[in-house]
């Protein structure tokens, strides 16, 4: 018989760390932490039970103020660290920290490849169209026009569309999230936890430094009008047609995550040693 | 969750989005300036018809989570504005996360809740936070005490005509005493910001001028 108490749920707040967030005010990043703490504290979670991944940028310190196990990485190779603790711990949740520089252009490849391994992680790109961190520079999903000094008369390439390209990769699961409404982002993250394999979920988070005419999004967003699918090709219809501010779960699928079978095979360090010497 | 203006659709990337500071300036002043009261009565009659405000203790629990977030949010300005070292708007988020606290502890007591049966994140409002919840773009790193008096005004306002309007829309006695009593201590902080606004000096035209800016792209 099990004489372990079971141990009472988690407030939010008691998956923040020590540290206060070094954002600028007003960033939409603080509100996309609140959301993750919710979302941990909705799932009746501990935070010994899970990892908080990320790469390099203005969102990518998210793990630091957590007090969850947190691992801040390479630029653009959260997912790569992230799949390879997954598949060596697959009793930790872990989740993926991101944002539009970092996620779509240094770690483009990554995120083609993880969609497609479908690795049962939650990865959660804070996108405002810019590098932030650097000062500035366009991202590829700034707008082709976005005229700024770093790119005078804007850049004229045509953006990335994540989502989209996630469904086509593979991703199990696809949403969008504002991070302008913490308690619905809060849900759809935790919805996107609770389902099997990769899930994607793109949070606008505006960025008021560089984009302040991104305080505008709150007035913009909207729920999209349609109810999740499981068919990928019609979530790729709808998102090809949108205007990027559609907010909620787009696409659910129920392909089987990949993991490989733990301790088969397992070898000894010294056998590893031996097999690869020189 | 908020919808289009006037129904218009708008595209994120349809017209020349450069950076302009005249955005950031006006801002703060465009958002108080909104109709609070249309907010508040929509959150209010969606609160009062669809959700879950049936009876006097799942109002409590509403008014709980509404000022429990409030705070929440106050504190994270504090500490945001203490990062950046402002510390006299710091001291005055937290003086303000503190006195919301204070109302949700007080609906703790007077209900004789160990802790609420609601929290925040469940409940749902009209908008994407509750009628008393500061936005986070308000933020500029070189307000004023002045300017984050307005924003606690303004969210004042919005609680006040939210229980108003609560009041109005319900059918249930129990929850429209509550929420006449909510609206006349809300209306009673309207009146302290007002009177504490008064006592405080007003910023400069120039008060967002910082010869090391942090934008690149301006």
């Amino acid at each position: 018989m099990n004489t372990v108490a079971a141990a009472a749920p988690l407030t939010a707040q008691a998956f923040k760390s020590d540290y206060k967030p070094i954002w600028c005010p007003g960033c939409g990043d603080y509100s996309v932490l609140s959301s993750f703490t919710k979302a941990f504290a909705k799932l009746n979670l501990r935070p010994e039970n899970v990892a908080v991944v990320s790469g390099i940028g203005c969102s990518s310190r998210i793990p630091a103020y957590t007090n969850c196990y947190g691992f801040h990485g390479v630029h653009g190779r959260s997912l790569a660290a992230a799949a390879g603790l997954k598949l060596a711990r697959p009793d930790l949740t872990v989740v993926v920290a991101s944002g539009d520089g970092d996620g779509y252009s240094i770690g483009g490849n990554h995120f083609l490849h993880a969609c497609r391994r479908n690795v049962d992680l939650t990865y959660v790109v804070m996108d405002n169209h810019v590098y932030g961190m650097t000062k500035g520079q366009p991202s590829p999903t700034t707008e082709p026009d976005w005229d700024s000094k770093l790119s005078p008369g804007g850049t004229g390439l045509r953006t990335f569309n994540p989502l989209v390209i996630a469904l086509a990769a593979g991703a199990n699961f696809v949403a969008r999230a504002f991070a302008g409404d913490p308690n619905g982002t809060a849900e759809i993250i935790a919805e996107a936890m609770r389902t099997p394999g990769f899930s994607f979920v793109e949070i606008l988070s505006p960025c008021v430094t560089f984009r302040p005419e991104q305080r505008e999004w709150k007035q913009m967003v909207r729920p999209a009008p349609v109810t999740p699918t499981e068919d990928a090709a019609r979530a790729a219809r709808r998102l090809m047609s949108d205007d990027g501010m559609n907010i909620g779960v787009l696409f659910k699928g129920d392909r089987k995550p990949y993991q490989p079978p733990i301790g088969k095979g397992k070898k000894h360090p010294s056998d590893l040693e031996a097999e690869f010497a020189l | 969750m908020s919808t289009k203006k006037s129904g218009k659709k708008v595209s994120k990337s349809s017209s020349k989005t450069r950076a302009k500071p005249a955005a950031k300036k006006t801002a703060m002043k465009a958002k108080r300036t909104a109709a609070p009261k249309r907010a508040a009565a929509k959150a209010a009659g969606k609160t009062a018809g669809k959700a879950a405000v049936k009876s006097a203790a799942e109002f409590m629990a509403h008014a709980y989570a509404m000022e429990a977030e409030a705070a929440e949010r106050y504190a994270e300005f504090a500490d945001s504005m203490e990062v950046h070292n402002n510390r006299e708007v710091a001291e005055l988020f937290r003086k303000l996360s503190r006195i919301e606290q204070r109302h949700a502890d007080q609906i703790l007591e007077q209900m004789g809740w160990k802790q609420s049966p609601a929290t925040a994140a469940d409940v749902r409002w009209e908008g994407a936070e509750g009628p008393e919840t500061a936005d986070p773009t308000e933020l500029h790193y070189l307000m004023q005490p002045y300017h984050a008096l307005q924003i606690a005004l303004h969210n004042e306002k919005r609680a006040r005509d939210f229980f108003a309007h609560l009041a109005k829309a319900t059918k249930d006695v129990g929850v429209r005493q509550g929420a006449l009593e909510m609206e006349e201590e809300e209306a009673e902080h309207v009146r302290l910001i007002e009177e504490w606004l008064k006592r405080t000096p007003k910023p400069d035209a120039n008060w967002q001028a910082d010869p090391d800016p942090p934008v690149l792209s301006d």
